[in-house]
């Protein structure tokens, strides 16, 4: 009996209390950095465009919703040809992310994709591409390692010692 | 012939405030619960979102009325009518002010009781003509509850009745000019009240419904318009018990002069219309014996007890 009044009580108190509700569009829920939101394609500091076509990021997707192909320039440094996202299949899980090892697809927290039309929901690749460097500042994959594709000479990159002579017996 | 067209306008005036109040209702349940648990409700549609009313109203006219190929077609679209028909009905006896009112009728409170037993009819009948075993689970348990809180509802009003020394409504509220009959009866209303929302099924006791359990109960199967007059009538029905405690305790219309005699009424009857929104906002569901086991081990005795002790000292002091 006194519990049911004192529950109504303090229901009865709550009207003063302050609302936990956030007014969407005008008003927006803070989101961290790391959020997994919409997906984009980075570019290094050079400009030029980090992904090197791998498939990984297609092969780790859960729901199949990356397509691409790889192709190559006149340096034969890799690219992709085209890269599609479909983002009505995407369940936003950053497997992707995960699995890219050149920092080039990020997710970011950009979830107010709404469309009429469900083919908007396709992202064709100058669509995903952003002019900056996403969360990884600094980071060029062709700098770090690899094969001489016109942005450094065989042996040259950052951490990376020189080819070793396999026909001398010295070290 | 002009007093004749006078007394229609009253009446067609009445029935049309009434029905607004109880489709604005809607509005203010949502706006308070949504208070009374932190949150803003519905804003967004017209000032404080008060078109909302009108949105839901566009939209449930525009539903499909569906009748299920399984019901009985011809109860089934007659109960919806009849919690309204017996609702509003009720309401003809209540005066809102001197000279507002349908009916002045001397057997007025029996006629309340006549009424709100016919409405059970509503949910016995929705549930059986709904031909689906949720429904006819909610009508089981909303007969058996509207018709066992239907006895001591009617118990607990004697006191006043006794006090009063008349049926008639208007004859009640006079009764009280010295002193409010919630301070001599607070039992029978305290007993009347619990009655009434066991009555009008609304939480704490909405049983017959029961989301969690039953769905809908009794309305699983109504869409459209016919599940919007189950819904505004339950809203007619919150309206018609707080208008029923305005008058028969708090004084009706009497009050402390500044203000017109309808206005009173109406703050009485939106404060205990808040109470019934803060009780749902805050009481969790009984179980079904719970509900029963209170009623007839707990409250009808003690409405048999207050009625005693009201005749006694009546008798006492005549």
């Amino acid at each position: 009996m006194f519990s049911i009044l004192r529950s109504l009580w303090i229901t009865f108190l709550h009207m003063f209390h302050k609302r936990v509700t956030i007014e969407y569009p005008e008003e927006k829920a803070p989101l961290p950095p790391r959020w997994r939101g919409r997906i984009v394609l980075t570019r290094d500091p050079d400009d030029m465009e980090r992904c090197v076509g791998c498939y990984l990021c297609a092969a780790a997707c859960p729901v199949d919703c990356i397509s691409l192909q790889a192709t190559e320039d006149e340096n034969g440094r890799r690219y992709p040809e085209f890269f599609r996202i479909n983002f009505s299949r995407c369940i936003f899980c950053g497997y992707c992310e995960d699995a890219c090892p050149t920092y080039a697809i990020q997710l970011i927290p950009d979830f107010e994709m709404g469309e009429y039309n469900r083919q908007n929901l396709v992202y064709e690749k100058e669509d995903l591409l952003i002019a900056g460097q996403g969360k990884y500042h600094g980071y060029n994959y062709y700098r770090e390692a690899g094969v001489d594709v016109g942005v450094k000479g065989k042996g040259e990159g950052i951490n990376e010692d020189k080819p070793v002579d396999v026909r001398k017996l010295m070290p | 012939m002009n007093e004749t067209l006078k007394l229609s306008l009253i009446a067609i005036a009445i029935l049309l405030v009434l029905v607004t109040i109880a489709a604005g209702l809607i509005w203010v349940e949502r706006r308070m619960l949504a208070a009374w648990q932190d949150r803003y409700g519905p804003n967004r549609v017209g000032t404080f979102g008060i078109l909302q009313v009108a949105a839901d109203m566009i939209k449930i006219f525009f539903k499909e009325d569906w009748i299920p190929p399984f019901a009985d077609k011809s109860v089934f679209i007659l109960a919806p009518a009849i919690v309204m028909t017996t609702i509003l009905l009720s309401f003809s006896i209540i005066p809102f002010a001197p000279g507002i009112l349908v009916a002045d009728l001397n057997i007025g409170l029996l006629f309340f009781f006549a009424m709100s037993s016919l409405g059970a009819y509503s949910v016995v009948l929705g549930g059986w003509a709904s031909n689906n075993k949720y429904s006819l689970l909610g009508a089981v348990r909303g007969s058996a509850q509207m018709i066992s809180y239907e006895i001591f509802m009617g118990l607990s009003l004697m006191g006043v009745v006794i006090m009063a020394g008349s049926f008639n409504l208007t004859d009640i509220v006079l009764a009280q000019k010295n002193v409010w009959f919630f301070i001599p009866q607070f039992l029978g209303f305290v007993i009347f009240f619990i009655a009434g929302i066991a009555e009008t099924h609304r939480l704490p006791f909405d049983i017959p419904e029961a989301e969690s359990e039953l769905i809908a109960g009794y309305h699983t199967e109504y869409s459209g318009m016919k599940f919007g007059m189950f819904f505004i009538g339950e809203y007619l029905g919150i309206t018609l018990i707080s208008a029923l405690i305005t008058t028969l305790f708090f004084g009706g219309w009497l009050g402390f002069g500044f203000l017109p005699p309808v206005v009173w009424f109406l703050i009485k009857m939106f404060a205990f219309i808040l109470f019934f929104v803060l009780l749902r906002a805050s009481l969790p569901r009984p179980r079904y014996d719970q509900l029963m086991s209170l009623g007839w081990k707990i409250l009808l005795p003690l409405s048999f007890l207050n009625l005693l002790v009201t005749g006694a000292l009546v008798l006492y002091f005549q």
